[in-house]
């Protein structure tokens, strides 16, 4: 198919598409006249029923928790994924990284860069845990802390070499934390099921004021293993890219 | 009736599969499915979203004040993460494609075939 004619294809679907969208919206309520119950209700329960003070969070790790599971899932396949597409073919090797025009002066990391990455490394490591762990109480959770956490290897890699970040983050370790993380969701919904409870049910005590860590339960602890499984997912998923383009050679 | 954020969907949304159809360089295909699946992140939260409504965070502010749904957000939350993982493993086809195929062009790929 030539470039031209895709291109009127596209834009006589495109034509379809905003005639029927067009039509579509004369049905729709209005902006900012939220018409369902559904969001409504949870508002008005969820607070009351799971203890925690952030709806978002007790929506993802509670009322619709075994759709999460699969989310993570997602994840953990996908971090699998990558690394089987780029495995090693045949016919390559590692090479050590080096310069392969050695005539050309490659300018070292600045100073600047080494410091800010260095200095923001730890503090951004306390922040990711902080969110991941206080999913209950304000707008964070495991999928947002991991993400946060994964930063801060990633500044490592920044402040120094390639080196140095594989030796903070060793393949083997990444790998562990990652099953870990997504094992100990599983885990946590199966734990119910041995007491007797559906799976996924909190089964731990709601107490404490609405807001404090450990006032909802299992949604914590949730949002704990799912800190871990996304921050290792990332750093994985990082490393496979960075050992393309830097160790494997074809030659 | 206010619609404009409606609009606004279908305009990303377009103008990603625009860039899909055009594309000439893997990359550039990948980013443009990320503006795409942006589009849905738009939608999401515009279904959701209430006139003077908070957000649904019930820390500091009565439990009956009233708030957006929440069960929209976490699915824009989900949508993210799929992204991110769908994003990585086109990444890593790129990165074989053009290892074995010396191209990225979607153009030349299609007529090698193999």
């Amino acid at each position: 198919m030539s470039p031209r004619l895709r291109r009127w294809l596209f834009l006589a679907g495109m034509a379809g598409l905003a005639a029927f969208y067009l039509w579509g919206l004369g049905g729709l309520p209005g902006f900012g006249h939220y018409p369902g119950p559904y969001g409504d209700i949870i508002n008005r329960i969820a607070v009351g029923q799971t203890k925690a003070t952030g709806v978002v969070s007790a929506v993802n790790f509670e009322y619709r928790g075994f759709d999460t599971v699969g989310e993570e899932f997602i994840l953990f396949v996908a971090a699998a994924g990558v690394a089987t597409v780029l495995r090693h073919l045949r016919g390559e090797r590692e090479r050590p990284a080096r310069d392969q025009a050695a005539d050309r002066d490659t300018p070292p990391t600045s100073g600047a860069i080494r410091l800010v990455a260095v200095a923001l490394a730890g503090p951004t490591l306390v922040l990711g845990w902080y969110l991941a762990s206080h999913a209950q109480t304000s707008p964070s959770g495991g999928f947002q802390g991991g993400v946060v956490l994964a930063t801060a290897f990633i500044l490592i890699y920044l402040s120094g070499q390639f080196l140095a970040f594989e030796r903070f983050s060793p393949v083997d370790v990444t790998d562990a934390v990652e099953a870990v993380g997504a094992g100990g969701f599983a885990g946590v919904g199966l734990a119910a099921v041995v007491m007797g409870l559906p799976y996924l049910s909190n089964f731990l005590g709601l107490g404490g004021p609405p807001g404090a860590v450990s006032s909802s339960g299992t949604i914590a602890l949730i949002s704990f293993f799912v800190g871990m499984e996304v921050a290792a997912a990332f750093v994985l998923l990082v490393s496979e890219l960075l050992d393309q383009t830097l160790l494997v050679g074809s030659g | 009736m206010q619609v404009f954020p409606f609009v606004v969907v279908v305009w990303i949304l377009a103008v990603g599969l625009y860039g899909m159809v055009t594309s000439r360089h893997l990359m550039h295909l990948i980013m443009c499915l990320i503006v795409v699946q942006s589009s849905t992140y738009v939608l999401l939260l515009g279904v959701g979203y209430k006139t003077g409504a908070v957000a649904p965070y019930f820390y500091d502010i009565p439990v009956h004040t009233p708030a957006v749904d929440p069960v929209v957000q976490a699915l824009a939350l989900t949508d993210v993460v799929v992204e991110a993982a769908v994003t990585a493993l086109l990444l890593a086809f790129a990165i074989q494609a053009h290892k074995r195929f010396g191209t990225l062009d979607p153009h030349e790929l299609v007529q090698i075939k193999g």
